[in-house]
């Protein structure tokens, strides 16, 4: 592997978010593609920030500096990528449910899943059933993925997943969702496709899901 | 302005020159799969433990939430009240958003209780506030509105001006209104605990109410969580937060240091007896 890519790698692993345009610009200048920048060079890095992660190596706040700059070289390859019409991972509409106004999580997911190459469709927080009806119709994702932080709000997600039914989009999307009052028999309660009790893991399940 | 809350034997105030009262946080099934698998079978014994320990601990309020799946909030909420309120003595803080499990807990209580929480939004002011006015409860107001959290300590100030003048066209007094100013995740925003303790400041100046704070969310997603949870509350507690919500296991030291450094422990003594307790040989 070349030198720069190694190089951007490491400044997504040592969260060197300064770093990151030149490194990425650099990288193009030699040749690279921008896929070639993402598939080689941000998501091992993005990988093994969720592997430390996971291993409580990393905590939040690193995470979310790593995740600033993979998004600051994506900045620069994101029209690249569009007009190369480079193929994607996979498509995840992401939100916090309707009632629920805990985000941290969620954008650790969005973060993950970036890293892993997807697209990421972000509905932010406080995300009522219809809305996630409506990205799915305009959206097309492969994978839809709800959290919620309170016991009051996990219910939302069952209506999310019912109301997907009812507009006859459930087969469409896979559903996974997190959070910590959220087990994988809530999960299985509710009709959803899976639980991550992490966000390494949600991108994990996702590309099994897309791969699948 | 103090405010007083009184449970089936013991009676407690809160006020800016008096001890921080500790409000126990520990009955709460969320992340807990023991107390979770407990509520669920209907084992009150469980929770009777849990308020026990932390009654030795140094908690005078024990919180009381038991919203889990596969819990009727409605049944065991009431169930769960009880057996806290009988054990203890102390006065319950019943925390549910659960219309019917509120007004069904409060009916047993007795006593004056504490009501975990009312907000800005619309909504919870016209659920919540005429149960504060009929049970003779306190009620936590916590500063987030139909618009979400107010990003400045202003913003704060605003939504607790607004609940305290909606308690007090229900003739509900101020004493009885305990703010928490709401603290956010450093690891995520590395100015939001300065953020509540501005917060804190402004709202103990401008209204004078008593403040509590539901801290432990501060430190999430970094390591020894203790520690940086210790060191907020004592910053807290200096800004005027009087009743904190934590776990009174890991607090107490952060609160009993606190309370010394900030003239609420008169000739050392809460400071001695905690010393006392640590190292019962010397």
């Amino acid at each position: 592997m070349s030198d720069t890519l190694v190089q951007i790698s490491n400044a997504v692993i040592e969260g060197r978010v300064k770093d990151a345009p030149g490194l990425t610009h650099n990288a193009l200048q030699a040749g690279l593609t921008a896929k070639d920048i993402l598939d080689k060079g941000l998501m091992p890095g993005m990988d093994v920030v969720g592997a430390e992660f996971k291993k409580g190596k990393k905590f939040v706040p690193e995470v979310l500096l790593s995740a600033r700059t993979m998004q600051a070289s994506l900045d620069i390859l994101k029209p690249l990528l569009a007009e190369a019409g480079a193929k994607m991972t996979g498509k995840v509409v992401v939100g916090t449910v309707k009632g629920d106004l805990h985000d941290i999580g969620k954008n650790l997911v969005g973060m993950m899943l970036e890293g892993s190459g997807f697209e990421v469709v972000d509905l932010g927080k406080d995300v009522a059933p219809e809305k996630f009806v409506d990205a799915v119709k305009k959206e097309k994702p492969n994978i839809v993925a709800m959290s919620a932080l309170l016991t009051t709000t996990m219910r939302s997600m069952g209506h999310t997943v019912t109301a997907l039914k009812e507009a006859g989009l459930r087969d469409a999307v896979k559903i996974m969702i997190g959070g910590a009052p959220v087990t994988a028999d809530f999960a299985a309660q509710i009709g959803a496709d899976a639980y991550a009790p992490n966000a390494p893991a949600a991108a994990e399940l996702a590309k099994k899901f897309v791969s699948a | 302005m103090e405010s007083k809350l009184i449970g089936r034997k013991t009676e407690v105030l809160i006020g800016p020159d008096l001890p921080t009262v500790i409000i126990g946080e520990r009955i709460n099934p969320t992340g807990k799969k023991k107390l979770a698998e407990a509520l669920r079978a209907g084992d009150m014994d469980y929770v009777r433990q849990l308020a026990l320990t932390q009654v030795e601990q140094g908690a005078q309020v024990i919180d009381v939430n038991v919203g889990t799946t596969g819990v009727v909030e409605e049944v065991v909420l009431p169930r769960a009240v009880e057996m806290v309120a009988d054990a203890t003595g102390l006065p319950v803080c019943i925390d549910s958003p659960d219309e019917k499990a509120l007004p069904a807990a409060l009916k047993i209580c007795g006593g004056k209780p504490l009501i975990n929480s009312v907000n800005g939004e619309e909504a919870s002011l016209a659920r919540v506030l005429p149960l504060v006015k009929e049970f003779d409860a306190s009620v936590i107001g916590l500063t987030m509105d139909d618009d979400g959290i107010p990003d400045t300590a202003e913003g704060r100030l605003r939504v607790a001006e607004k609940i305290v003048e909606r308690a007090a066209k229900l003739g509900i007094g101020p004493e009885r209104i305990l703010v928490d100013c709401l603290a956010l995740t450093v690891g995520a925003d590395h100015r939001a605990a300065l953020t509540t303790l501005t917060a804190i400041r402004l709202v103990r100046e401008k209204l004078g109410v008593n403040l509590a704070l539901g801290a432990s969310n501060v430190s999430h997603g970094l390591p020894d969580r203790e520690t940086v949870n210790g060191y907020f509350i004592a910053m807290a507690i200096a800004a005027g937060v009087n009743c904190p919500i934590v776990d009174p296991g890991k607090a107490r030291e952060s609160v009993v240091v606190a309370d010394l450094l900030t003239g609420r422990d008169e000739w050392s003594q809460n400071y001695l007896a905690h010393y006392r307790a640590a190292h019962p040989e010397s």
